[in-house]
């Protein structure tokens, strides 16, 4: 039985249409003071349009929407490259503490030590976890990590008189975040294709290295879920190029207390702690993606950092001459930072490496549950997510938009779908470590039965999904004539 | 499907028609299966000057965002404005409506990395 197939469902107007004018649950008080000539031009002319509905009506609005939505919550979320893990209570709990939840981020020093410290220490978990002597948590997202870690590549290209590097080698697999950090940056991507195995042929990036590269962008495991068993010689063949070695870290959930991107030979990482530390993410925020590097960047880590004195005392330091200067606010994501504390805590140095070896597992359970069901591009066990496609369906019509919409009837997330761009048809399918078997087995039921539906009885996929509030929606003409605004005068 | 016998084709998926100091270019038949349903065409501006291979214009479909590489070397002359608000023709008709520019070239350049219809057909087939 699959939790999708029955509920009640509240069908929910936009808020605009289901005001009235009879009641609101706010009233504004008038303005009292005398306002000056130059107020007055700034005073809003047209009403702002708030809705106007009683409070019980504005809440069963917004909770009425909110059960339209899934949740890792609600059901497995298998999204590749996305990690969504259960995320903990206890640690929503410490993040509420009135110690941490009512400070403020210009508040003195000495009024935070207890903060300050969990800071510092998480700062030398993520080094000991990655493999990397320094660490800044103040990225506010793993792109913004990207970003902040291609800064100091570049202020470090710029140090060592070679400004004519400006060239960030992406591979074809790549998150899409990539290129846009480098973009972002001020410098130029070139994309270098992959092997056929799905990985980093060292051949072909040999000749993409020369004296403009400031940079290599490398995600491993890679975004086939597959690891990059070169890596330590690719690293070597970056550095003897003069460039440095840039690691995505949105997988590292595969490597956690097993493998250090560090001692591989990478320069610098960002670490998403809202996929591998489970803090609660998707829909835009909020998440954290703090970032680590070996000696060679360590000078131009941003502002502040966290000093730890001799006597014990923590501090913020501002002042570092050739710091790349500040990316966020005071620490960063404090609230998501003190989650993932709690998460690594939780597990200790000496369980850590349960993480990475039950989300892998998982993984391949999956893989091998499914691969006599679909075809499998890239063979052999996967790290922490594991990818299909939809080639054996297509043959009776059914593409991998079909399979991941049926998935909703199911009650469950689809996976991750046509990306990597390098493989047609793509199901990029994590688990992660915090499913259990039951529910694993659930999901490869589901889509060994789909496999069976696509041969036999292929128009329910077709028309997938029928159950959800809303059915199938229109992707292209949302795409060609989205409307965004909702019309003043309706 | 068939392919056109009186156009050029690139590895990258793209057409071109060589009309002496002319050519107009598009992406293939396959091209715009693979991608899908097409909801954007980022078109070239005018008086832009491009060696064969750069990357030109923008396709974006439901499933991806793919740049489209100039075929032979030229200066952008005119390009296809219906697709801005109509990208399906690259769909529908890949090979007529759904250009995407027009460009001027010279006549001698080299097309030597060009393939003619058996050609591409034989490299799809691989």
């Amino acid at each position: 039985m699959f939790s999708g197939t029955t509920g009640i469902q509240h069908e929910e107007a936009l808020i605009f249409e289901r005001e009235h004018h009879n009641a609101s649950s706010i009233q504004l008080p008038g303005v009292e003071a005398e306002l000056s000539s130059e107020l007055l031009a700034f005073q809003r002319q047209k009403s702002a349009h708030i809705p106007n509905l009683s409070e019980p009506e504005t809440v069963r609005h917004f909770v009425r929407m909110s059960q339209w939505n899934h949740g890792i919550e609600t059901g497995f979320y298998p999204l590749g490259s996305c990690t969504m893990k259960h995320n903990p209570r206890i640690n929503e709990q410490i993040a509420r503490l009135d110690g941490f939840a009512h400070i403020h981020p210009e508040q003195a020093d000495e009024s935070v030590q207890g903060t300050l410290q969990i800071m510092h220490q998480l700062s030398q978990d993520l080094g000991e976890i990655s493999g990397f002597a320094h660490v800044s948590l103040q990225p506010a997202a793993g792109a913004h990590g990207e970003l902040t870690g291609l800064m100091m590549i570049r202020a470090c290209m710029d140090e060592r008189k070679q400004t004519q590097r400006r060239v960030v080698l992406v591979p074809d697999s790549a998150h899409g975040t990539n290129p846009a950090s480098a973009a972002l940056c001020g410098m130029r991507t070139i994309e270098i294709p992959s092997a056929s195995n799905g990985r980093i042929d060292l051949e072909i990036l040999a000749t993409y290295l020369n004296d403009e590269v400031a940079a290599f962008m490398i995600t491993n495991p890679n975004t086939t879920g597959m690891f990059e068993s070169d890596i330590q010689r690719i690293c070597d063949m970056v550095h003897e190029a003069g460039a440095l070695v840039y690691g995505d870290g949105a997988n590292l959930n595969a490597l956690v207390g097993m493998a250090r991107p560090g001692d591989m030979g990478i320069d610098c990482l960002h670490i998403n702690v809202h996929k591998t530390f489970a803090t609660p993410h998707g829909g835009g925020g909020p998440g954290a993606g703090p970032i680590a590097v070996n000696d060679t960047l360590a000078a131009f880590l941003p502002v502040p950092r966290i000093i730890k004195t001799e006597d014990e005392h923590y501090h913020l330091q501002y002042e570092a001459t050739q710091s790349i200067g500040s990316m966020l606010g005071s620490m960063g994501q404090v609230g998501v930072l003190l989650r993932a504390s709690a998460y690594i805590a939780a597990f200790g140095r000496d369980k850590l490496h349960m993480i990475a070896q039950d989300a892998v597992l998982n993984a391949n359970y999956v893989l091998s549950r499914l691969k006599d069901h679909y075809d499998v591009p890239f063979a052999g066990l996967c790290k922490h997510e594991c990818l299909l496609t939809d080639a054996k369906q297509q043959e009776y019509g059914i593409k991998t938009l079909d399979i991941a919409k049926y998935l909703i009837d199911l009650g469950m997330h689809p996976m991750t779908v046509y990306f990597p761009l390098i493989v047609q048809g793509a199901m990029l399918i994590e688990p992660t470590e915090t499913e259990s078997k039951q529910t694993l087995d659930d999901f490869c039921d589901a889509m060994i039965d789909i496999a069976r539906m696509a041969k036999e009885e292929p128009e329910p996929l077709h028309q997938a999904p029928q159950k959800p509030i809303r059915t199938r929606l229109d992707e292209v003409q949302a795409a060609r004539k989205p409307v965004l605004v909702w019309p003043e005068e309706a | 499907m068939s392919i056109p016998t009186d156009l050029k084709y690139t590895k990258d998926h793209e057409w071109v028609r060589l009309e002496g100091e002319t050519a107009i270019f598009g992406i293939s038949q396959h091209a715009q299966e693979a991608l899908g349903d097409i909801v954007f065409v980022e078109l070239p501006e005018l008086e832009t000057k491009l060696d064969a291979g750069e990357a030109i214009a923008v396709v974006e479909s439901v499933k991806a965002v793919s740049d489209v590489y100039v075929p032979v070397t030229g200066e952008v002359i005119k390009i296809n404005e219906l697709l801005e608000e109509t990208p399906e023709l690259v769909n529908n008709d890949s090979y007529g409506q759904g250009w995407i520019a027009k460009l001027k070239v010279s006549a001698d350049m080299d097309t030597s990395s060009l393939m003619d219809a058996t050609a591409y057909q034989a490299f799809l087939d691989q």
